[in-house]
């Protein structure tokens, strides 16, 4: 009996405290002396070679407080593994949201993983913010205003080869080659967005699923259709044999390949290099390994935190640039507020980004958001394989405005 | 014929008895345990005890076949996919309510264990292991593919908003609080279900075939109806425990489910005890909490950390949860 009246007593007591600690936490994760941002990785499975991005994100946020914090308060950031499986990065995002108590989530990696919590961030009103991946849906604000991406999407991206081919060849016929998922459907959507209703007469699409084992009757159809151009979305394997197989054929299109696949010995070295020379790619941040970069004051910042805050990192790690440049993206936004952390404040001013440099961004690529426009990044660069090295070409490219 | 009947009754009555006020007092401990933690939690911790009991839930479906059958699936994993995939499709795409669900998720998981029985009962170890697993392998590929795109979402999965509380329950509580009730009250009727099934006669029959087939045989049991029915039972269960993540996740996709599900079960069951209804409960605890302690000690091998206590579980408690619960009863009663 007893038992049951401690029991009715804890039941009637926990709604009485419920209003009064409500009202203490009009600023969730925001203390006199620290801010506490929130974030999920993945530090083991599949994915695990991305935990470099959480594991920068931690030495990023130490050096703030070494110098300071921010608006008078330091950096309290809590990162959790979610071993890249959507209802652990449910989990861990409940954990860091209701126990935790965060101000709001910065960089959470995975399409997937952010798709499972989008419409909790949503619903609970927490910023949700600079997203690890290329999707085109973070950016529409209209359904998910807590929710925004950082790197220019796969549709951008899309978009800027396209707007290229057109001013290369202006009667060209596109044959595009995409991978049927989220992914390579991002770069049809691009690509309608500049062709419009010309998108039936000038493009070939055909898609190939991600457990075929050859496309190699996709880029026979392909070349059958007439194209001179092809754009090839897909994935490092499929990428590989696509160079391949175009070479074998002897079809010589003007090659758009997504910047996806564009790693040397994954796809370049497997596909034989001498095949892909005249490739055209993209990129937006400086690449780590490139030379024309070792006197640039972007670098040598992010090389001196690298030194001193990472120093078993590896240099040649693009993830590293990535991690620095999307963490100085936020620093810029917390600066904003001028000590007002409130959620709705720092919203305020993600979607007030004005030209932002960013040290580890290509030379004028600027982040610019607006309430209207929730794709920090749509700038890039075209890149072509010279057979030994992906070498920039070419001014600034920028997506169309939708 | 009667004496066959007696048999297990004397062996039974061999224990000491628990008298009927003692059941009782258990009955009542156990709910007693089971609300508690819906006034103590708050709703993160609470929603982590759901996950818990329903990755319990599913052990128990592995338990079943592998433990007490002696089957080794590795692709149970499988079966939680499919659970969770029809509460899903039918919530989404055609309305139903959660509790409509339930009975097409068991049916159609219960039709697809059978359906899988049937090689099971040529392969026996390892290669069952390994066909099971390849089952595994294969669901995240299969609900990508084209043809049941529409159903499924490809990978972008499935939105589904989890079970409001009714309006007739006499205090207000969370959506959280009354998806831990739900949670729980299935739970326990399929725990008490598998409880009742591996008490009487299939369940001896069950263990029967489990230890010599050939003898199980010689007694008159149709081994292969078993098993295949084994599989069925089993894989019907950990469709419930499916259906239920899917709701409380409130998301479904083909990455929620890769191969490695059906691995965390199997380690679930081992740690749990194999063989062991209550042992399901406790490998459902250790598969949801034990890698958050394993991150909380290093994040850089998360995996590591995770390996090593297992390995000291296994070593500790070689029988599982279940065998060290056992040695403590029959201490408590040699004294």
């Amino acid at each position: 009996m007893l038992n049951r009246r401690m029991l009715l007593a804890s039941a009637l007591a926990a709604p009485a405290i419920a209003p009064s600690g409500a009202r203490a936490q009009d600023l969730p994760g925001v203390t006199a002396s620290e801010i506490r941002i929130g974030n999920t990785m993945p530090y083991s499975g599949p994915a695990s070679a991305y935990g470099s991005i959480g594991r920068s994100h931690t030495a990023f946020f130490r050096m703030v407080n070494d110098q300071g914090g921010v608006g008078g308060r330091r950096i309290n950031f809590i990162t959790y593994d979610d071993g890249y499986s959507p209802p652990k990065t449910v989990e861990q995002t409940r954990r860091l949201v209701e126990q935790d108590k965060v101000a709001f989530l910065f960089n959470p990696l995975g399409t997937a993983s952010n798709s499972a919590i989008v419409r909790y961030m949503n619903q609970r009103r927490v910023p949700h913010l600079f997203l690890s991946t290329g999707a085109d849906k973070w950016g529409t604000w209209q359904d998910t205003p807590w929710t925004i991406g950082w790197q220019p999407s796969y549709r951008t991206e899309a978009q800027i080869y396209v707007k290229h081919m057109l001013e290369q060849k202006p009667n060209a016929k596109l044959a595009l080659l995409y991978q049927n998922d989220d992914f390579g459907k991002d770069y049809v959507t691009g690509v309608r967005d500049i062709l419009g209703p010309r998108f039936d007469g000038v493009v070939r699409a055909i898609s190939h699923e991600a457990t075929d084992p050859t496309i190699d009757s996709q880029v026979v159809s392909l070349q059958g259709s007439g194209a001179d151009v092809l754009l090839t979305a897909t994935t490092p394997k499929f990428a590989a044999q696509t160079i391949r197989r175009v070479a074998d054929v002897g079809w010589k299109p003007l090659h758009y390949l997504t910047n996806v696949s564009i790693s040397v010995g994954t796809v370049m070295e497997p596909a034989g290099p001498e095949r892909g020379i005249g490739i055209i790619t993209s990129a937006y941040l400086k690449d780590p390994t490139d030379p024309a970069w070792a006197n640039d004051a972007g670098m040598n910042e992010w090389r001196a935190f690298m030194a001193k805050y990472l120093p078993d990192g590896d240099l040649k790690d693009g993830s590293f640039p990535f991690a620095y440049g999307v963490a100085s993206t936020l620093m810029q936004v917390l600066k904003q507020c001028e000590g007002n952390f409130a959620r709705e404040s720092i919203m305020r001013q993600v979607a007030g980004l004005k030209a932002l440099e960013v040290p580890t961004l290509l030379p004028g690529i600027l982040v610019n958001t607006a309430p209207d426009n929730f794709h920090p990044i749509r700038q890039m660069q075209l890149r072509r394989w010279t057979g030994t090295t992906w070498e920039g070409f070419g001014g600034l490219i920028e997506g169309a405005k939708i | 014929m009667s004496e066959n009947l007696v048999l297990p009754l004397s062996t039974a009555s061999a224990r000491p008895a628990t008298s009927a006020w003692q059941r009782l007092a258990f009955v009542l401990a156990g709910v007693a345990l089971a609300v508690l933690p819906l006034f103590l939690l708050e709703s993160f911790h609470l929603f982590q005890l759901t996950m818990a009991v329903i990755m319990a839930l599913a052990v128990l479906g592995l338990n079943i076949v592998s433990g007490y059958n002696g089957q080794i699936s590795l692709g149970h994993g499988a079966f939680f996919a499919v659970g969770a995939y029809v509460t899903a499709i039918l919530m989404s795409h055609l309305d139903w309510s959660f509790w409509a669900t339930l009975a097409p998720s068991a049916a159609i998981c219960g039709l697809v264990g059978y359906g899988v029985g049937f090689p099971a009962l040529r392969l026996g170890g390892l290669y069952l292991a390994l066909t099971t697993f390849s089952l595994a392998v294969a669901v995240p590929q299969i609900l990508k593919h084209k043809a049941i795109e529409d159903w499924t979402g490809g990978v972008q999965g499935l939105f589904i908003t989890k079970p409001e509380p009714p309006t007739w329950l006499p205090l207000a509580i969370t959506a959280d609080q009354w998806m831990y009730l739900v949670t729980v009250g299935i739970a326990a009727a399929c725990f008490l279900l598998a409880w009742n099934l591996i008490r009487g006669r299939i369940g001896r029959a069950l263990m029967a075939t489990r230890d010599h087939p050939t003898a199980a045989e010689a007694m008159g049991m149709d081994t292969a109806t078993l098993k295949t029915r084994a599989f069925a039972t089993s894989a019907m269960i950990t469709g419930i425990a499916g259906s239920l993540s899917a709701v409380a996740v409130e998301f479904v996709a083909p990455d929620s489910f890769t191969f490695g599900v059906s691995i965390t079960l199997f380690v679930g069951m081992v740690v749990g005890g194999v063989a062991s209804i209550l042992g399901s409960l406790f490998g459902g605890l250790f598969v949801l909490f034990v890698p958050n302690i394993a991150e909380a000690i290093s994040k850089a091998a998360p995996g590591v950390i995770y390996g090593i206590i297992l390995i000291a579980f296994l070593f500790i408690l070689p029988d599982g949860f279940a065998g060290l619960l056992r040695r403590i009863a029959a201490k408590l009663r040699g004294r």
